[in-house]
């Protein structure tokens, strides 16, 4: 009956930002198509050169900055085009021929890759695409500001509403006894009048007038019920991060494994939040994000800074000698927590993702596509128990269950349970 | 026969017309609530400027606030590491062994922990590891919020640690020059690493002396073993082998020669092919060992010199005993033979040449005298020879390591005046009176935050390594030895580096895996040289007292109080006089009547006394007496360990100070004067609490000769069956239900067997529980008004051999009889944790359904759904509910670990904290069990019996609680359950508890 939206209203944190969904995508989607649209009229051959560029030479090399390796942009203006599909290919075979590609190789300790399966169209594709462009204005500029479908809560207003009528027609009848006592009042039965009759009679009725206030009584109580159930359950919460990190980016666009980041939650009670240096083992090459990256409002000016927030955690200085480098002053990220249970409720991430096998999309949503995390379950007993419930405990590939699998098949001829029936709904389980 | 004593736990039960007794017995909680106090109160209420309607005004105002404001929810952060260590994933717990040697306490544990935080301690069983209450409760003493946090000087300036360095070298240099002694007196470290270290030390400067104190001496025992040896050493007892064991005052369950035989001796203790070893035990306070033993002489500490000379004489000599117990106690040893030891713990030279001499005699292989035991090394002659040299100015530096002096030495006058004639620099982890009388307190680690090497006993290492990061600004003493004389060396590097000469039997990484590692003695046997010992007779033989005796000891809790600041410790219930918070004088009750000494319980059970004036050698103290079942008449007990003030939180200053009547290092005192002095003291004595008294078929026991006997039916004669009347029939209690019974044949079933026989009631367990529960400390007063919070108790009962229902006697006389057996009771101690009834009284009261049973067998209790009626607690048959009557964590009324942010991160991270309001109790470690399940299903196997474990039966060092799985058919619990001597308690009421008791066999006969 009541949820989400409501809860938005009771739970309002202090430092939560209400968030539209709606709204938020449609803006999204609109500037998505816009740009795709843009991308249509880029060259050919660069096209490709850029996806080659991104597979291939990204990790190390930038178009516009000195990264493990320098920058390529306008690479074309600098060198032979011979000389770099021959460095290209066999950087290392080169070098002792070439005292120029000796030269070139002293720029960093760590050596290139070679890449002998590039055709020499693929690297005419790829130096298509390093060469200076005209700077493409983008549609950015200032955002469209119009304001989306806010959908309101209007449950209020229907009380409201009920409240106005019964006290119209309440003032309709004095307004008509004061009237009738007045002795101006017609005589003739009109169909207020008749209507006037009924009321009389449900007036005299006590019986009526009884089954009413149970009636309102219980309304008052189920909604109460409904609302204190409501108290602690924080069912879309979703707090303001220290970093404007995306799930959508890391685990949807770039496909990364949860528990390549939450390597814990095999293992543990706890998912872990993966520590920076964790962030690091990509974050190292990445500095910044793509061009059309963009999160809510905010695009790549801003959120190049929230890798830079990154950096500053860890005390990662990218402008250093050799591609960056350690500073050593390090400060720990604070996020705040959203899923939070009661210190009374045990639960087991590994129980689940490891010995289940559930996905961590049961309980935490599409966080794929979540820019912002927020609690997509609400984290009650009943949601628990509920999953409990249904749930069945596959018996066959465990070895653990083996036998108790054979006793129950042998016992009461069960083939499959449910987590509740192998005892996944006694209080101790989760509460000690 | 099924025996047919009578038990009682406090002498107060024998009396027939006690209301207290009657009271405690009716109601689970003695105090009346008292809303009479407040509602009662007419002329108050009358006056009261708040009216009816206003008071409900506030109410209403007040709730509809509270629910408002409780809608915003606290925010709450989450900071991960930076680099994450490897090994640590957060939420797993991680175990490392190593060791723990403070001096008075040995042995090979594993410390889990959790996110770089010790939580617990559990035995190393891989390397012999045990563990006692003391062991256990370490852990809380590293977050302990007193501990010297860094070095300081005299005037309680801190110091850093590059000017101690700068300081102390020029000053010891210039010792060195002026050609006077340096002194390093520390405590029994048996480090190999830490004595050549001292010994480099000597050799940077010159006059060093070495002085080894130990707080509570065992010097008689290793200067009689050097006469004999030429070496400083002690013997090691494997109590596994003995058959009969023949102790004159030798309290080895307790802290006799460094303790650590338990394990061994209750081998012997549970019968095995009808055989179990008999214990014949002298002493005058009543210890630990003497209430496990078989037969229990009480005999005045002068005495048992005579005693020990009489057995001597009539085993060596092969003269005729005197003694009637002397006799049945060598028959006893010629029976056994070369199976046969004694011991004691007389502190005399002499004595101990005897004790040894016998056992030569017989060629006992329970004593042996080539692996030589280096837990107790300190040397009396030398700490006196100290004290004088310092007094006299001869000493020019005293350096103190893990020693606290100024608190344990009987004449710590004198060495308080001989400081300040030398630099002094005390090495200490604690701020005692030692680190605040000396010119340098030097902050050093708690063993957990340390390394080291332990030789326990000859050719028997052990590895300590650190399992946090050190909490405070602190500096080991082997590092600062090693700055001192010139060394860059860290004390890891050095431990490293000589591990290569020690000839170790595997590689430094993996003796630091398992904690230990053994290496070949250089020499194996040692031989005998002569000595006089028709003298040692003499003089042992001659030994008398005048008198009064004193008989000073150490408690299974405080030790030689270097724990003191412990609150486990110190709430942990003495075993014998189930008293906590406090030390006393122990009197007999003939003494008693004697000097008008008086013990009674106060209306809300609560146990007061007299207090007395306790004069020996001049010195004098007043303090509480209590009249103890089993006390030889004649003596006294007084326990060290208390009575400390220097950092110590105000709670725990408790008892007082022992240490003062420790006149040249003996244990006995005697021509001591004791006084009735005004006024009483309030104890914290748990005896009369949580009785079951009256309920019947608690104790069970039976002798050896009837365990033996083939022709009866242990269900129908020693282990009777309770028969209740069904169908106007008499039929086994067992066959009627009142209730279905629920199918628990699939699946895991837990059970809990407890052995009466080897359970020695030494109360690691209990401190375990608390450490894995995080089992909330409640002070002294909250223990006094019966609001204890242990989840395990050990109740002890006393037993005489007058019956009941003895028809020859008059009521009168029987009684009298009962009075009269309680002067040397036997004794029977008796873990009491929740029972998990499958059919659970306290489930079907639960308004709330609460407590709930699962199918694995346990109680379960959800702390969330209580709302605390408490009816279940008042349903419990065995009462071991515990209701948290307050908020126990941050609350600075309860000053103890919970409340301050070092002592929470001892608190295990899955058990939930409880709030003030509801019910609590044993769990059966729920949260153990199902990691252990968990474990499993990951690496997708079935559960090993091995692994599964509660904190109580994990710490047992003695193998008396066995925990498992009764649905595994393999498991020992299986057979335990099934065998002849298993029991439950309070069987005739139903509850069918998953708990079970095995029959105490007591090797009685001659």
């Amino acid at each position: 009956m009541y949820q989400t939206r409501k809860k938005q209203l009771f739970i309002s944190m202090k430092s939560v930002k209400q968030h539209n969904l709606i709204s938020r995508l449609t803006l999204s989607t609109i500037a998505l198509l816009f740009l795709f649209t843009l991308n249509l009229s880029a060259q050919g051959d660069a096209k490709n050169g850029k996806k080659l560029f991104n597979s291939n030479c990204a990790a190390c090399h930038k178009l516009d900055k000195d990264l493990v390796g320098p920058a390529l942009g306008g690479i074309t203006e600098k060198r032979e085009n011979a000389w770099l599909k021959a460095w290209i290919k066999d950087n290392a075979a080169f070098q002792k021929v070439d005292a120029d590609a000796k030269e070139a190789a002293a720029y960093s300790p760590t050596a290139m890759n070679a890449f002998p399966q590039f055709s020499d169209q693929d690297i005419d594709d790829i130096l298509e695409y390093t060469k200076p462009q005209e700077p493409v204005i983008t549609a950015g500029g200032p955002v469209q500001t119009f304001a989306a479908p806010v959908k309101q809560d209007n449950t209020l207003l229907y009380i409201l509403g009920a409240i106005m009528v019964v006290m119209l027609l309440m003032l309709f009848n004095l307004y008509r006894t004061i009237n009738e006592l007045k002795g101006d009042a017609p005589k003739s039965r009109s169909f207020s009048e008749q209507a006037n009759g009924v009321w009389e009679a449900f007036k005299r009725n006590k019986f009526l007038h009884f089954l009413m206030v149970i009636f309102f009584l219980l309304m008052t109580a189920y909604f109460a019920f409904g609302w204190m159930s409501q108290v602690g359950v924080d069912q879309g919460y979703q707090p303001i991060q220290p970093i404007e990190f995306s799930h959508k980016i890391h685990a949807g666009d770039n496909k990364i494994d949860c528990q390549y980041c939450h390597s814990a939650a095999k293992h543990s009670k706890s998912s872990g939040i993966p520590s920076a240096n964790v962030c690091m083992n990509c974050h190292m090459n990445i500095s910044e994000v793509a061009d059309d990256t963009k999160i809510g409002n905010h695009g790549k000016d801003i959120l190049d800074k929230e890798i830079q927030k990154l950096y500053d955690a860890v005390g990662w200085d990218p402008e250093a000698a050799g591609g960056g480098a350690y500073t050593g002053e390090t400060k720990p990220i604070e996020w705040v927590r959203i899923h939070n249970l009661p210190d009374f409720a045990y639960f087991n991430h590994s129980q689940h993702v490891n010995v289940a096998g559930q996905k961590c999309q049961k309980c935490h949503g599409p966080v794929e596509e979540m820019d912002e995390l927020y609690q997509y379950a609400p984290l009650t007993m009943d949601w628990c128990i509920s999953c409990h419930r249904e749930t069945e405990v596959d018996m066959t590939e465990n070895g653990y269950y083996k036998k108790i699998h054979e006793q129950l098949a042998k016992k009461y001829g069960v083939e499959k349970v449910t987590v509740a029936e192998m005892g996944g709904m006694e209080c101790g389980k989760c509460h000690y | 026969m099924a025996s047919n004593k009578k038990y009682w736990q406090s002498v107060e039960e024998l009396d027939e017309n006690s209301s207290i007794v009657d009271t405690l017995r009716q109601n689970e909680f003695v105090e009346e609530i008292p809303t009479d106090d407040f509602l009662g109160d007419k002329k108050s209420l009358e006056e009261s400027s708040t009216t009816r309607r206003d008071f409900l005004k506030y109410v209403g105002f007040s709730t509809a606030a509270a629910t408002l404001a409780s809608c915003e929810g606290p925010v709450k952060k989450a900071i991960p590491y930076i680099v994450k260590p490897n090994n640590i994933i957060p939420g797993v717990a991680d175990y490392y062994a190593t060791t723990i040697a403070d001096g008075f306490d040995f042995a090979n544990i594993l410390v889990k922990v959790r996110e770089g935080r010790p939580i617990k301690i559990e035995p190393n069983k891989d390397a012999n590891g045990s563990t006692n209450a003391r062991v256990q409760a370490s852990v809380l003493s590293l977050y302990d919020s007193l501990r010297l946090k860094n070095s300081k000087t005299k005037d309680g300036s801190s110091i850093s640690w590059a000017d101690v360095d700068t300081q102390l070298g020029e000053k010891l240099t210039d010792i060195k020059d002026s050609g006077k002694a340096i002194a390093i007196l520390t405590n029994t470290n048996a480090s190999p690493t830490t004595a050549s270290l001292i010994a480099q030390f000597g050799e940077s400067f010159g006059n060093v002396k070495h002085v080894i104190y130990d707080s509570v001496s065992e010097s008689a025992a290793l200067d009689a073993y050097e006469a004999m040896f030429g070496t400083r050493a002690l013997p090691t007892y494997d109590f596994s082998k003995a058959n009969t064991i023949v102790s004159v005052g030798a309290d080895f369950l307790g802290d006799w020669q460094g303790g650590n035989f338990e394990s061994g001796y209750a081998k012997g203790r549970v019968p095995d092919h009808g055989k179990m070893s008999h214990h014949t035990h002298f002493e005058s306070n009543m210890t630990l060992t003497g209430a496990n033993a078989d037969v229990r002489v009480m005999v005045k500490p002068s005495q048992q010199n005579t005693i020990l000379a009489d057995l001597y004489n009539a085993i060596v000599n092969g003269a005729s005993a005197k003694d009637a117990n002397v006799i049945k106690a060598v028959k006893q040893i010629k029976k056994a033979g070369s199976n046969a030891v004694v011991v004691t713990g007389i502190q005399d030279k002499n004595a101990q040449l005897l004790a040894m001499a016998i056992n030569s005699a017989i060629g006992s292989e329970v004593m042996n005298t080539s692996v030589t035991n280096n837990t107790r090394q300190g040397n009396d002659a030398d700490v006196t020879q100290l004290v004088a040299d310092m007094k006299s100015g001869k000493v020019g530096a005293v350096i103190i390591n893990n020693s606290n002096p100024v608190y344990t030495l009987p004449n710590s006058a004198d060495f308080v005046e001989g400081l300040k004639n030398t630099l002094s620099v005390s090495f200490s982890t604690a701020d005692n009176e030692t680190a605040n009388a000396v010119d340098y307190a030097l902050a050093t680690p708690h063993y957990l935050e340390s390394w080291g090497t332990v030789e326990m006993k000859k050719g028997q290492f052990s590895v300590m390594q650190p399992t946090i990061q050190p909490l405070f600004d602190t500096r080991q003493f082997e590092d600062c030895l090693l700055k001192w004389t010139g060394s860059e060396e860290k004390y890891y590097d050095y431990i490293k580096s000589s591990f290569a000469g020690l000839g170790a039997d595997k590689s430094f990484s993996q003796a630091l895996h398992d904690g230990n590692f053994a290496a070949a003695a250089s020499d194996s046997e040692v031989t005998a040289s002569d000595v006089d010992m028709s003298a040692a007779y003499s003089s042992v033989a001659s030994a008398k007292g005048n008198g009064l005796e004193l008989q000073l000891y150490t408690k299974i809790g405080l030790g030689d109080g270097q724990q003191a600041n412990n609150p486990w410790l110190q709430e942990l219930p003495d075993p014998i006089t189930r008293t906590t918070w406090d030390n006393y004088l122990t009197v007999s009750q003939a003494d008693a009547a004697e000097l008008g000494i008086e013990n009674w319980n106060v209306a809300n059970g609560g146990l007061n006394g007299s207090l007395v004036e306790l004069t020996a050698n001049g010195v004098n103290v007043t303090l509480p007496a209590l009249i103890q079942p089993g006390q030889a008449v004649g003596s006294m007990g007084l326990a060290f360990g208390y009575g400390r003030k220097s950092g110590m939180k105000e709670e725990m200053q408790t008892g007082k100070n022992a240490y003062h009547f420790y006149k040249n290092f003996k244990t006995t005192q005697s021509g001591v004067s004791v006084e009735l002095v005004s006024g009483e003291h309030e104890f914290a004595c748990t005896q009369l609490q949580n009785t079951m008294m009256g309920r019947g078929d608690i104790v069970k026991e039976t002798t050896l000769a009837t365990f033996n006997d083939d022709s009866l039916d242990p269900k129908h004669s020693w282990n009777p069956v309770p028969m209740v009347s069904y169908k106007h029939q008499e039929v086994e209690a067992t066959t009627v239900d009142l209730w279905d019974e629920f199918d628990r044949s699939v699946g895991h079933h837990f059970n809990l067997s407890i052995d009466l026989n080897s359970c020695t009631g030494c109360g690691a367990c209990v401190v375990a529980c608390h450490a894995e529960n995080n089992v909330a400390v409640v002070g002294k007063e909250e223990i006094r008004k019966s609001r204890d919070m242990h989840w395990l108790r050990i109740d002890r009962y006393y037993s005489s051999d007058t019956k009941k229902d003895d028809k020859e006697l008059g009521l009168i006389d029987k009684f009298a009889k009962m009075e009269d057996a309680s002067a040397n009771p036997q004794v029977v101690f008796q873990p009491i944790m929740c029972q998990h009834c499958n059919h659970a009284p306290c489930e079907t009261v639960c308004p709330v359904a609460a407590t709930t049973h699962g199918r694995q067998g346990q109680n379960q209790m959800t702390y969330n759904r209580c709302v605390g009626t408490r009816y279940c607690a008042n349903n419990c048959p065995y009462k071991v509910r515990r209701f948290n009557w307050f908020d126990y964590a941050n609350n600075a009324e309860f000053d103890f670990n919970m409340n301050d942010d070092l002592g929470k991160m001892v608190l295990n991270p899955d058990v939930t904290v409880r709030t003030r309001g509801v019910m609590e109790k044993c769990s059966m470690c729920i949260q153990m069990t199902q990691a252990s399940i968990l474990k499993a299903k990951k690496e997708g196997r079935p559960v090993k019996d091995e692994e599964f474990q509660t904190a109580c039966s994990n710490a047992c060092s003695t193998g008396a609680m066995v925990f498992g799985d009764i649905n595994d058919k393999e498991s020992e619990i299986y057979k335990l359950k099934n065998d002849a001597r298993s029991y439950h308690l309070l069987e005739h009421i139903g509850t069918k508890p998953n708990v079970v008791y095995q029959v105490k066999v007591r090797n009685t006969e001659v």
